[in-house]
Order: structure tokens, then sequence, then C-alpha cells
């Protein structure tokens, strides 16, 4: 029984017939002498009427062969003795039952799959709703008829396929000594064959031209680059450059930024659409009452200097840019002139040149230094005297 | 006629007539310099009575923590200066008069009626001066225009209040409040005033054009459809991701369990 087939055994018969029976019933044709639970079990009575030969469904073994569950493996490996398919599933009433919730659940998928491409269809995209509206419904149809499907194979395999143990030995990785024998004679022979020993100019070109290829993924990685240079060391604030207020691009006078506890965030005149700028040169204004900011040598960011003529009117310009990992830190507490990054929670005294009080972040934000234009407006005077954003390891 | 005619020389006859006089000119200044304010805004604070009776309701619920001047104590800060919008922020959003001695005072239920925090707030304007509580048109949403105040609000803003005005946490047991409650004249005053720890954004910084645009935003964001209809909070990829990761982690677990699960009775 192990290469040919016999065709007439009662219980295999069974079985097949049960298995091309369900697939008549799923094709619409005919489901009745199955669904009696006697005739599944009990029709042994050699092949059955109708077709002369049994109908093969697409996707399915030949007749022939469907009676094991996998061929035979051939030559290799030790003879195995076939194993046989169950007559039938062992509950053929409920396995009819798990058949209609299986059927019911592709047509779910079937028809959530129609319903994904008729969301495409009906909600299109160009507005922000839109586009809500449809991911929604993209991603609702296409995940119900994916897990549908999935739900009905698996209450297929659990309900219907009957219930058999499969074994399967493992085999060791390494090759076979034999074979490996034979890949060295190969390997010998053809070494031999091209002469590559014998003639050294064809090996030797044959070497250079791998080269260029092996060092061709190597420069590649130029295009991680270029490298940033001193870029991160500077930003475009420079002497002269107005304070914009951000979103409404208006210069601002220490006379109207004048009300103690405000914040603004400010941009380079000039910059205020330039995005690459900005990412770098985003800045925030603090109005303090006099006397509130301490700035002393051990507060300041600069090691060992005072540089309080950077303030004007107890106004204090400040990077937005968290010197942890460059999250935005623009939470401000006016009642305890604390920074706050609103990423990793560190924490900078705004009053003490925003020295870290709390968190990750292990250097104070840079701080712009600040004066008064002809005009009474508010310039920077120079760039930031430290990189500002994330600190890096080259960082001066 | 003869009413008058009778009356006109009694003695009080001319100081009557000097307080009539006074009494129109004072409402006629309100009328004008107010713009046509509407009824919620508190009359000038040429309202003698109107003071007269902030006051009395000054010395009854708020003497106690601010002194009895408004002068502050060590429980609580000077009142002298903070002007109408202030008072009528913290009394109007129920922080004030505070209850107890915490982080931060939460909004609630108001304690006055609009006329007594109007009154409230006339005393306080009369005392020290300060913003003052604004106009129905000043904070009207519908004059301002939503796209530029949501830049100025994502810049300004939302690290604290978050994106859609769901607020955040702050230090030591503060928290930037959720706006979804505050009215536009509430967000206006706050803007204004800077009330515990919010800063200030005064009139010459953030004009009055903008404050209305940034209302504009605040107010329409509420408005905003949740397509998925859950709208975890509002507060952005923290939720959600926890959500998707132990909801759809424990339904994966469930899956695995079921598609895995024995059943039945293997055949030899």
């Amino acid at each position: 029984m192990s290469n040919s087939n016999p065709s007439g055994d009662s219980g295999d018969t069974a079985w097949q017939e049960y298995l091309t029976g369900g697939s008549r019933g799923a094709h619409g044709q005919s489901a009745g002498h199955q669904a009696d639970p006697s005739a599944s079990a009990s029709t042994s009575s050699g092949e059955p009427e109708g077709p002369s030969a049994p109908r093969r469904v697409i996707g399915t073994p030949s007749p022939a062969t469907s009676r094991t569950m996998l061929p035979q493996a051939g030559h290799h490996g030790p003879q195995r003795p076939p194993r046989e398919l169950p007559p039938g599933p062992e509950d053929p009433i409920k396995a009819k039952k798990a058949e209609r919730i299986v059927a019911t659940l592709f047509i779910l998928a079937f028809l959530a799959g129609l319903g994904f491409i008729a969301s495409y269809e009906i909600f299109g995209a160009g507005s922000l709703t839109k586009v809500l509206r449809s991911n929604l419904a993209l991603g609702g149809t296409l995940s119900l008829s994916l897990l549908a499907l999935a739900a009905g194979a698996t209450i297929w395999v659990r309900n219907v396929m009957p219930t058999v143990e499969l074994t399967e030995q493992r085999h060791l990785l390494a090759s076979d000594p034999k074979d490996k024998e034979e890949f060295k004679e190969t390997w010998e022979e053809g070494t031999d064959a091209s002469q590559f020993v014998k003639r050294p100019i064809l090996r030797r070109t044959l070497i250079a031209a791998t080269i260029p290829l092996g060092v061709a993924p190597i420069i590649l990685l130029r295009d991680t680059g270029p490298l940033p240079g001193k870029s991160l060391e500077h930003t475009v604030w420079r002497n002269g450059l107005r304070l914009l207020v951000y979103g409404t691009n208006r210069p601002i006078t220490p006379a109207e930024f004048a009300s103690p506890g405000s914040i603004i965030s400010v941009v380079p005149e000039g910059f205020q659409n330039d995005d690459d700028a900005l990412a770098k040169a985003a800045t925030v204004i603090i109005k303090f009452r006099p006397g509130q900011m301490v700035f002393t040598t051990e507060n300041h960011p600069v090691p060992n200097k005072v540089v309080e003529n950077w303030t004007v009117e107890n106004i204090v310009a400040y990077s937005k840019i968290c010197t942890h990992v460059g999250c935005p830190a623009a939470l401000y507490e006016q009642t305890t002139h604390h920074i706050l990054c609103p990423c990793h929670q560190s924490t900078f005294d705004a009053a003490q040149g925003a020295r870290v009080l709390f968190g990750p972040a292990t250097r104070p934000l840079p701080q712009l230094p600040i004066g008064v234009d002809s005009q009474g407006f508010l310039i920077a005077t120079g760039d930031f005297p430290v990189p500002v954003g994330p600190s890096y390891w080259e960082r001066s | 006629m003869s009413w008058i005619t009778a009356r006109r020389r009694h003695p009080a006859a001319g100081i009557a007539i000097i307080a009539l006089v006074l009494l129109l000119m004072g409402a006629g200044y309100a009328v004008v310099t107010n713009g046509g304010t509407a009824t919620a805004a508190p009359p000038a604070a040429s309202n003698a009575a109107q003071i007269a009776q902030g006051r009395s309701l000054f010395e009854e619920s708020c003497s106690s923590c601010h002194g009895n001047f408004a002068q502050g104590t060590s429980q609580a800060p000077t009142l002298i200066g903070v002007g109408a919008a202030a008072v009528d922020f913290q009394v109007s959003t129920g922080r004030m008069p505070g209850q107890e001695q915490t982080a931060e005072n939460v909004r609630g239920p108001a304690h006055f009626s609009q006329a007594q925090i109007a009154a409230l707030a006339a005393y306080i304007q009369s005392i020290g001066g300060g913003p003052p509580v604004p106009s129905a048109a000043q904070v009207n949403p519908a004059a301002g225009s939503y796209g530029p105040g949501q830049q100025l609000f994502v810049a300004n803003c939302a690290a604290c209040h978050n994106f859609v005005g769901a607020g955040g946490a702050l230090t030591y047991g503060k928290s930037a409040p959720a706006l979804t409650a505050s009215t536009p004249r509430q967000i206006y005053e706050a803007m204004l005033t800077g009330p515990e720890a919010m800063p200030v954004f005064n009139d010459l910084t953030i004009t009055p054009q903008e404050k209305r645009n940034i209302i504009a935003y605040v107010t329409q964001v509420r408005s905003q459809s949740n397509p998925g209809g859950f709208s975890l909070g509002r507060v952005g990829p923290v939720t959600e991701g926890l959500v998707a990761f132990l909801g759809l982690l424990l339904f994966l677990v469930l899956a695995a369990l079921w598609i895995t699960a024995k059943h039945g009775k293997a055949h030899e």
C-alpha cells in the first residue's frame, strides 16, 4: 500500500465521497445525500453511482492519491508506513453546521472585499475629512475581509477536517558525506579544467574585474551624507536680525512685549518661511519682572561668564529646541518660570539661564543675545554662542 | 409741568439735577467706551452702586485670603492691578473663591451670578485698573479665522493645552486645563491675564484680531468629527498606540489560542 493506491477501501471511499459531495454542496448542486449522517458514515458499497470517475475539485489531489495525507517520500529516507485519513469528521452534524458558518464567513469576506473597492470609489480623497473617512472605510473593510477569511479557514480546519495527529521527522542539516565528496570532486575537476592556477593573466584580470563591484556598495554609503560639518554649530541668527512673532511675522518692541510672565515664539526676519532654517533657529522670548532673573557664572551656559547685557528690559531669549533630543520645549509656567519639554519632561529654569532642573537634558537651553535696533524693535546681536538642539559627541 | 414748577426752587433740586446729569454722562461714557458691549459685560467703573456691591461681595467672600483691601496676604496674591478680566475669568470659571489650598484651582460651576461677577470685577477694576473684560465683539469666533488661529495656537498654546485643546500635565500637580468648556470670553481673558501658571499674551503681542483667530480655532476644532468613532481623549498617538497595542495584542493572543487549541480526540 505504499506507492500504488488501491481505490476500493471502504472507509476511504466514504471519505472521498464526503470530500466530493461536500464540494458539490458548496457549488450549490446538491447537498442531499451528504446531509444524511448515515449516508456519509456507511456508504461503503463501492464507487459512487453518478459520474464514472469521482469528480475532482480544483486544488485537491487526484482521487487516486487523495486517500493518503502525503505522497510517499520516494527513494530518500526510510520508508514510512502510509498514513490514512479517518473515514470522516467525528461529528457530521457539527461539520455540516461548521460548513455553513465557514461559507457565511467567506461570503462576508467577499462582500467586505467588494466594500473595500467600493469605499475607494465612494470616499476618495482631497480633503482632511474625506481622507479620514476613506482611511476608516478602507481599513475597516480590508480588516473585516481578511479576518473573515482567516476565521473561516480556521473553523474549516478545526471542525470540518478530520482530526489527525501528524508527526514529521527532523533531518540532520549537514550534507551527506557522499554529497560532500562529490562536490569536492566537481570543484577540483573545475579548477583543473579552468586552468585557474596555470594561467595567471586570466586569474588576475578576473580578480581585478570583481574589485570595483565589491567597492561599489561602500561608495553608495555617500548617499547618507554629506557630513554635517560645522552646520550643527550655528543657526541663521546674526547681529541685526529682527525677532518676528511666529505666525504673524511682526517685529516686536520691548514696550509691546511688556507684560511680565509673557512668552512668545519668535523667528529670524527673512527666514520666517524657511523651514530648514527654522528647524534650528526657533526661539522663544520671555518677559520677567525686574530682579527675577539670576545670572551668575555658575548658572550661565557659557563657563565663567556673566553676560546680563544679553537681555533687554528683562526680556530673555532661549532656543526653543530641547537639548535632549530636540523637541520644541515651550511649556512655560510663569509662576515657577520653568520651561518644560513635553517629550521627556526636561525642566529648565528660565530665570537662571535655562539651567537644567530635572530630566534627561544635560545642558541649558542656549541663550540668544538680543538687543534693540534704532527703531526700537528687538533684534539678535549675534548667533547662539553654543550649538542648539540635541547634544552630540563632538559638540564644542 | 406744574409738578416741576412746584419743585424747581426746592433746595434739593440742584443736587438732584447734578446727580441726574452725572448719571447720564457716566452711562453715555460707558456706552461709548465699550462700543456696544453685550449685556454680560460689566458696565463702566463709574457705576458707584455696582462698585459698592462688588466691594461688599469682596469683603464677604474674598477678603479672608486676598486681604481687606485686596492687598494680598501670605495666602493669596494682591488683586490690585489684575483688572476686571482676571476677576471675570477666575470667578466665572468657578476657580475663585478657592475652596482649599491645592496646587491649583480647577474649573467648576461658578459660585456667583453674572451680575455679582460683574460687580466684583467692577470693584477690582476701580481699585487698581488693569485689563478690562473684553466685549462680545472682541471675542466673537465668527469674526476670527481659524487657519491663522491654528498656527498661533500650535506655536504658543499647544505645548501645554494639546493641539486640539485637550489639556495636559504640568509640574507639581498642576495641569493645563482642557479648553473644551471654555467660553470665547474666558479664552480671551486667559490669554490677556495669564491665570495661574499660564503665561500672558497681551494685546500688543497677540493682537485682538489674532486672539479672535485663536478663539475661532479652539471653538471650531471642538466640532471636528472623529471618523474612527472614538476620540480617545484626542490626546494623540500615545493613547492610540496604547489601545492598539494592548487591545490588538490581546486579540492576537486569543486568536492564537483559538487556532491551536486541541479539540476532539486525535485518531490513532
